[in-house]
């Protein structure tokens, strides 16, 4: 296996504050992995330095072996990395499927040209668009709101949708900024499940901020743990779990 | 019945004439506020532009329209357009985008298309000089009286050539640009940058493409308003200038960053603006015989005189505010 995202020596201060201080970390292709830490750890910064939503002060980043270091957003999103938003983002004025038949890249109706003169080609493709759109809406369990405004939907199907989206085209890397935030019990097993029959089934790699330490548990292999801004470790779930440095970040010093 | 036309002719008409050129200026308006979240107070300039090189193109060849039978500065309009749209992105490109990219907050760069305002008037004034100009270079502006068939009407009802054409484009332009937004992609991806521009970068929309695009739009749009202004009355280096408080008047009115909205608006004030100084005397003159003796009809009766005419669209902006505080519709997005 080789890194499909490798992150070297990245700094980032705003201000004075120093958020990411010279981390360096791997992911897997193919893996599911997890970063955790406290908050304020810099887990969200590190998301939208990777995504290309924030400029990093130095250091690198590599998508397959890539320079992708302050490319923006829009150029990762078509080279097959995709994020989700913490706070679930949404077109609110478009109906759920809308807002997933918006993900395609290269339809032929973003060409003004092909719109007016090739009605049919547009048309042909946006049916095609439409039907991968209802097999994705089922997939995510979304069916029966549809064709409800997103900006109505509760802000666990909001959730459902931004993974949903990350489904509607071949994506490399995606990366989910905690998507089981808000989202209740029963759905987030199908949550959890749907995630990894994308990583088996379609080659997705993951990478998962995640509070929700089960969730992690069930899902994340290996998972790295932020704070301070850096690397603290990296391992299987249980080397975590063990690991008094860990315990310490994340309860404050329990031993006397 | 001479009165009824009299009425047609001062209101109806004129009111069509004032309310298109305020709907197509205040689309571009809300159309860049969507976009970019600051009003663009060079709007009106840019309008001017379109016109003046209408003015320019005609000048250069005078006898291009004759030879398919239209005047020359329709025929020069879409190459205006061209013009003023490479105008508005070289404008962003100039001076809006390196703001933009500093992060600036909204009101930089309204101040910043201030002064994009008062370069562009210079530049204008520098090229056209200050008087007035008719676009009509070698043509003859047509003016059609249609007499109605009914009997004991002398008055006819007049329209000119240009107001034909204002009405034709108006509503080219409206049918474009909603199947525009609504069926393509692109007039979708503006619509998802207007709601969440973050989401809509992370969904591989390249903003930098919307934002030209968003540019171009309005360009076209500004030189068609315009040109059409001019060909109705003349063109004046100063002339939009003086149109564009109404027009964000008309972008408000509607609900700002909604471009049907604007329509609306843009015909609401403008109907209000001839409403208000239309001479009501002349409609109640037939009923002069009928009124109480102590009531006599006075020559002149408007709400407001000519000269007063600006205070309208703001009368109306701050009652359809209390109304309704986004607007006619509901505003903010596409």
């Amino acid at each position: 296996m080789s890194a499909i995202i490798d992150v070297r020596h990245v700094n980032k201060a705003f201000g004075g504050l120093k958020v990411i201080n010279d981390c360096s970390l791997q992911v897997e292709r193919g893996s599911i992995t997890g970063l955790i830490g406290p908050n304020g750890a810099g887990k969200s910064t590190l998301f939208n330095i990777i995504a290309g939503a924030l400029p990093l002060d130095s250091g690198q980043v590599l998508l397959d072996g890539e320079d992708i270091t302050n490319h923006p957003a829009d150029e990762l999103f078509h080279k097959g990395l995709l994020r989700t938003f913490q706070i679930a983002h949404e077109f609110s004025n478009m109906t759920a499927l809308e807002n997933l038949m918006m993900v395609p890249p290269r339809q032929a109706g973003e060409n003004l040209f092909a719109t007016w003169f090739k009605p049919g080609l547009v048309g042909r493709e946006e049916a095609e668009v439409r039907r991968r759109a209802l097999e994705v809406i089922d997939f995510v369990g979304l069916h029966h709101v549809r064709n409800e405004l997103a900006g109505n939907l509760s802000g666990g199907q909001k959730k459902l949708l931004e993974l949903g989206r990350t489904m509607m085209t071949d994506a490399r890397v995606v990366l989910l900024d905690e998507i089981a935030a808000g989202v209740n019990r029963t759905l987030l097993g199908d949550l959890v499940s749907n995630i990894e029959r994308l990583n088996r089934e379609m080659g997705y790699t993951f990478l998962v901020i995640e509070h929700d330490m089960d969730m992690i548990a069930r899902l994340c292999d290996p998972v790295i743990v932020l704070a301070q801004g850096s690397v603290m470790v990296e391992g299987t779930i249980e080397e975590i779990q063990n690991n008094p440095e860990v315990i310490e970040a994340y309860f404050g010093s329990t031993t006397a | 019945m001479n009165e009824l036309v009299f009425f047609i002719n001062n209101v109806v008409i004129a009111g069509s004439v004032t309310g298109s050129i305020y709907a197509i200026g205040a689309v571009g308006v809300t159309l860049i506020f969507s976009i970019m979240r600051f009003a663009h107070f060079a709007h009106g300039d840019m309008m001017t532009f379109g016109a003046f090189m209408v003015l320019l193109l005609t000048t250069l060849f005078p006898q291009a329209g004759a030879a398919i039978g239209v005047p020359t500065p329709l025929i020069m309009l879409p190459l205006a357009m061209v013009l003023t749209a490479a105008l508005a992105v070289g404008i962003d490109r100039a001076f809006y985008k390196p703001l933009r990219a500093h992060g600036v907050k909204p009101i930089v760069l309204v101040i910043g298309s201030l002064g994009v305002t008062l370069m562009l008037q210079g530049l204008i004034r520098l090229f056209a000089g200050t008087g007035g100009e008719s676009l009509y270079v070698d043509d003859r502006k047509e003016i059609f009286r249609l007499a109605l068939p009914i009997e004991g009407v002398r008055v006819p009802v007049v329209i000119t050539e240009p107001q034909l054409y204002l009405f034709v484009l108006t509503l080219v332009a409206v049918v474009g640009l909603h199947f525009f937004l609504s069926r393509s992609r692109l007039g979708k991806a503006m619509r998802a940058m207007s709601d969440n521009p973050d989401l809509a970068q992370a969904s591989g929309i390249n903003t930098n493409t919307i934002v030209a695009v968003t540019w171009v739009i309005a360009g076209g749009l500004a030189a068609i308003a315009g040109t059409l202004l001019s060909l109705d009355v003349t063109f004046k280096p100063d002339l939009s200038f003086f149109l564009l408080l109404p027009i964000f008047a008309a972008a408000i009115v509607g609900g700002v960053g909604h471009p049907y909205g604007a329509i609306a608006g843009g015909f609401v004030v403008g109907f209000a603006e001839t409403l208000a100084v239309f001479n009501w005397s002349v409609l109640l003159r037939p009923f002069r015989d009928s009124l109480p003796e102590w009531l006599s009809l006075p020559g002149n009766l408007a709400f407001v005189g000519t000269e007063y005419k600006i205070v309208v669209p703001f009368f109306i902006l701050v009652v359809i505010l209390v109304w309704r505080p986004t607007g006619i519709f509901k505003g903010k997005v596409i």
